[in-house]
């Protein structure tokens, strides 16, 4: 499942809700990525996540299908908040559910460097110099190679 | 009939709106076609689409490349590279 929301989101009560009445998961990875104070030494006051409704859910959904295919995976969720955002609050929630943990492990890294490349998502970051987008890391890219099959990323 | 545009994050800043209709001309015929008959149309655009090159595109809500073709799109998008997560 997955949603795009201003409100925030409980870690604790999206577990339960996604265990609820299940006893055939053996594994459950959750991570969640967070608003820093700092972006390279500056400090930063508030960031404004903006996104393009209806794309974002497609990709989102497209992501956690591709993600279905290459794990035996039990339940996924995603989460991921727009608007503006102060430092310390919630971005986005992945959980992945598995009989056992490797593919809960790793369908979670794979949501997470798919998301971060694919979905349509900006940061501004409002700092004491006004507003910056966030430009993309290569960082973000290399991370999504891993992912490719070894014949493709040999290429 | 009009195809919509739309401009996200400093795309959008830099047009200065969101979204617009427009009738594209026969020899628009791919997002690079499009971007460049777009900087003419003033400073704002010229501004916006400077750096081309850096600017993704979809078309009805699905990732492309700079060639592909959009004869048939009924919504086109420009950003920069996406940074969510």
């Amino acid at each position: 499942m997955i949603r795009v929301q201003q409100e925030d989101f409980d870690i604790g009560a999206e577990v339960d809700a996604l265990r609820a009445g299940r006893t055939d998961i053996g594994a459950i990875v959750t991570f969640t990525g967070t608003v820093r104070d700092t972006a390279g030494g500056e400090p930063i006051s508030e960031m404004t996540l903006e996104h393009y409704p209806g794309m974002t859910e497609k990709e989102l959904e497209r992501i956690e299908r591709e993600a279905n295919a290459r794990w035996p995976l039990q339940g996924t969720l995603i989460v991921h908040r727009y608007g503006p955002l102060q430092p310390g609050d919630n971005i986005v929630l992945v959980v992945t559910a598995s009989a056992h943990r490797q593919a809960a492990f790793e369908a979670a890294e794979f949501l997470m460097d798919f998301l971060k490349t694919n979905a349509p998502f900006w940061k501004k970051e409002a700092g004491p110099d006004g507003g910056v987008w966030v430009d993309a890391r290569d960082s973000d890219d290399d991370a999504l190679k891993r992912w490719q099959s070894p014949k493709k990323a040999a290429e | 009939m009009g195809v919509k545009l739309l401009y996200f994050a400093w795309v959008r800043e830099k047009t200065g709106l969101g979204e617009e209709t427009v009738d594209l001309p026969e020899h628009v015929r791919t997002v690079a076609d499009l971007m460049t008959w777009l900087k003419a149309r003033g400073p704002e655009y010229e501004a916006a689409f400077e750096k081309s090159d850096v600017i993704r595109a979809a078309v009805d809500q699905t990732h492309v490349a700079h060639n592909a073709s959009i004869t048939e799109a009924r919504e086109i998008a420009f950003f920069p590279p996406v940074t969510g997560g």
